[in-house]
């Protein structure tokens, strides 16, 4: 009965997607498809996270923006002179910053509670403050200075950018165990509060850090993992395959392309969907979900509940961070002000629940879905107000309001669908077995 | 002596005067989630588009007083338009419990599945505002400016600095003083007051003593639809009304609950102005003032400022994490952990 419901909802998205590649246009059919795939990796590593251990993580927009750093560290070539105008500046400078707070933490755990000991905390705190500005200002400025319309950054290591994809993982793991370090253990509220605040403020980072990331002057002409079009019009063998196929070089060019995206990234839902299902399947994975079901009765047969929490809370996190990456190679341009928290984090939401919490296949489903129906309702949206309006004159302010608005009708869908699932069918499509 | 008096005035116009006036809106805002919090027993994350919705009704209302000629002299006419707002926001309250929470409620779901719901009346939300008036900034603000203004302050005492007094900042913290006294007055001393504490501080008991839960839960409501409409208009009238901003309020807010100790609604108010106090001198630059009182001519070569401004959502995160680190309950013991 699953295998069946499985294999109908994913033949429906497929006949979906190809019925947009026959009416609207194949190029268009292929990049909702790869979005689709990027969000259903997302929607996995939420899914890890609130399917497997009910965790409510309001921050997945600045985990996804940390992977979009990666592919800039990973992959971008380095700016001549950068690095010694001021490179081991700003590393040292954070160095510094690491060392003050684990010096601060050490004394915390190390002394007695007492006054003598908050002062020495707030002292180590606000001397190296200070020392770490005094080494990271004047380095960083060096590095903007550098060319500040071309560059003005550090670059990255030039590595194949497909590397920075677990790059990115790696690095919003490390924010979820710090978040989940101090919030896990006590109400589930206060997690969803912090990961709120972290995201906010990754993307703040992200834009007004201008010698790591460009700031606002986004970082454009990323390299790829797939050849350039312009390339490909040139190459001999290209030009012999779209002969055969009897299509337009130029047209077939961008499609190709995008057809070697999807590959790539198909490769790896694959593998994390592989994972994730073994993951859930094994004795972990059943621990996981008795701790999910009934907290105290796990605690009470000797799991220890925050620990495998903060676990699951990274893993879920490295996965996001994964996806995050894997779309700024898409874009091929890092563009920290496209970081919005109701595209980035509530619609992978709308997508896990959607699609039915617990349930793998159910996430990536819910990705393909409501992403596909997120791109597709603004032209729909568009013709329903046309319709609507249809009776008005040309000049009508409410009718020009109407059309101008039709874009915003989209949060509210994705809000009603969200309440809607959540009410009468809180199992989601496919639902956990 | 007048360096110093400079020194002062200097800070008051830039840092006391602005966060008083944050800080009253903050608390306005926290006292709304602190409520909710302590009666419903979640954290609302639709509480700054619920904000964004009550301020969007009271500017459509004041467009529509102003078209026909009424105002109040030299008060923002928003004044006017406030009860509309808050009576449509809490029609529009009342209904999403009446369609969404109370279902879980009965069903006592767990608190996470209430914050999820939250999360998509956010959305609607969000869609309904943007929708209606548009994602822009949207300046509703008429009458006069100033109450006191610099300029003539510096003539009139004679120093090269003075401090500046919007009306809007004057009119904030009179609204929030009188808001939140009336507010204490209720929980103190009416009926329906104690026995919102008392359906709050434990709900099984109250239960057995005959409250009426609904009632509770409806009033609740009423109640946040005036917080938030009012600190809402205040903050619109104060800075400017821009949906994503109110949104970005959610951080501040909640912290200065947890702060405060959720739940806690006097907590929630200290918390408002501990957070905004923070948050502005953190990220002031202290330049003129430290020429002011460091004796001779000389002046600092930055701009003396420890936080640059793009990063005042990392204050109230900062604190929020020391709070949870260090007092989980907030500084005044809220509800449990």
């Amino acid at each position: 009965m699953l295998i069946n419901r499985n294999t109908i909802y994913f033949t429906i998205m497929a006949l979906l997607l190809i019925g947009v590649g026959l009416f609207q246009s194949w190029n268009v059919s292929l990049s909702i498809l790869n979005l689709c795939l990027i969000s259903a990796i997302m929607a996995l590593g939420v899914n890890i996270q609130w399917g497997y251990a009910g965790l409510f993580n309001v921050g997945i927009m600045g985990f996804a923006a940390l992977g979009g750093l990666a592919a800039v560290l990973v992959a971008m070539p380095p700016v001549e002179g950068a690095w010694s105008a001021g490179g081991w500046g700003a590393i040292g400078g954070l160095f510094l910053a690491f060392i003050s707070i684990t010096l601060a933490v050490i004394t915390y755990q190390r002394m007695s509670a007492g006054r003598t000991r908050s002062i020495l905390i707030i002292a180590i705190c606000v001397i190296g403050f200070f020392i770490t500005r005094s080494v990271f200002g004047p380095a960083t400025h060096a590095i903007e200075d550098i060319n500040p319309a071309k560059s003005g950054y550090l670059g990255g290591f030039g590595l194949p950018i497909v590397l920075s994809w677990p790059v990115g993982g790696v690095f919003a793991g490390i924010a979820a165990w710090v978040i989940g370090k101090i919030t896990l253990g006590l109400r589930s509220d206060y997690l969803a509060i912090a990961t709120l605040g972290i995201s906010e403020i990754i993307i703040a980072v992200l834009k007004h850090e201008d010698w790591m990331t460009r700031g606002v002057k986004n970082v454009v002409g990323m390299p790829r993992p797939v050849p350039f079009e312009i390339n490909l019009q040139t190459t001999e063998w290209f030009l012999n395959l779209s002969s055969t196929l009897g299509a337009d070089p130029i047209g077939f060019s961008s499609i190709f392309v995008k057809i070697c995206y999807a590959c790539l990234f198909v490769t790896m839902l694959l593998i994390v969907l592989w994972l994730s299902e073994t993951a859930l399947k094994s004795p972990w994975g059943r621990m996981m979900r008795a701790i999910r079901d009934n907290e105290v009765s796990a605690n009470a047969m000797g799991k220890n509940v925050t620990k495998r929490h903060l676990q699951v809370f990274v893993l879920g996190s490295v996965v996001v961070g994964l996806a995050g990456a894997m779309l700024t190679t898409l874009d091929g341009q890092l563009t920290p002000t496209s970081y919005q928290p109701l595209r980035f984090t509530f619609l992978i939401w709308v997508m896990v629940i959607v699609g039915g919490s617990g349930n793998n296949w159910g996430a990536v489903l819910g990705g393909f879905v409501i992403w596909f129906f997120w791109i597709e309702a603004e032209p729909l949206g568009l013709i329903l107000m046309n319709a609507i309006t249809s009776g008005m004159a040309d000049d009508n302010s409410l009718k020009l309001h109407l059309i101008d608005s039709a874009a915003h009708m989209r949060l509210m869908t994705m809000g009603l669908i969200l309440l809607l699932v959540l009410r009468f069918s809180p199992r989601g499509l496919l639902p956990e077995k | 002596m007048e360096d110093l008096l400079n020194a002062f005035l200097l800070m008051s116009n830039f840092v006391f005067v602005p966060a008083i006036a944050y800080g009253s809106q903050l608390a306005l805002g926290a006292v709304g989630v602190t409520l909710v919090y302590g009666v419903l027993r979640f954290s609302n994350f639709a509480h700054g588009d619920t904000m964004a919705f009550g301020t969007m009704v009271v500017i459509l209302f004041t467009w529509w007083l102003q078209s026909m000629g009424i105002n109040i002299g030299p008060l923002p006419t928003a004044l006017l338009a406030l009860p509309f707002g808050i009576i449509v926001t809490a029609v529009f309250l009342l209904s999403s419990d009446k369609l969404i929470y109370r279902f879980y409620r009965e069903q006592k779901a767990a608190p996470v599945i209430y914050l999820i719901a939250s999360v998509g009346i956010m959305f609607v939300l969000n869609g309904v505002v943007r929708f209606i008036i548009g994602p822009n900034d949207q300046n509703f603000n008429d009458g006069e400016r100033f109450i006191v203004k610099a300029r003539a302050m510096k003539q009139y005492l004679g120093t090269a600095e003075g401090v500046s007094i919007k009306v809007s900042q004057g009119l904030t913290v009179i609204t929030a003083i009188i808001v939140v006294l009336a507010l204490f007055w209720f929980l103190n001393k009416t009926r329906t007051g104690k026995s919102m504490r008392a359906f709050s501080d434990n709900e099984d008991l109250a239960l057995l003593s005959g409250i009426s839960p609904d009632k509770v839960v409806a009033v609740t409501w009423i109640l946040v639809a005036i917080l938030a409409t009012v600190a809402g208009t205040l903050y619109g009238l104060d800075k400017s009304f821009k949906p994503f901003t109110y949104f970005q309020l959610l951080l501040p807010i909640f912290a200065s609950a947890i702060v405060g100790g959720l739940g806690n609604p006097l907590g929630a108010i200290a918390g408002g102005f501990v957070i905004a106090f923070s948050e502005i001198m953190i990220t002031y630059p202290y330049k003129k003032f430290v020429a002011y009182i460091v004796p001779g001519d000389w002046k600092p070569e930055g701009l003396v400022q420890l936080l640059a401004t793009d990063y005042k959502f990392a204050v109230s995160f900062i604190i929020l994490v020391l709070v949870l680190l260090f007092r989980p309950t907030g500084i005044f013991a809220g509800k449990s952990v």
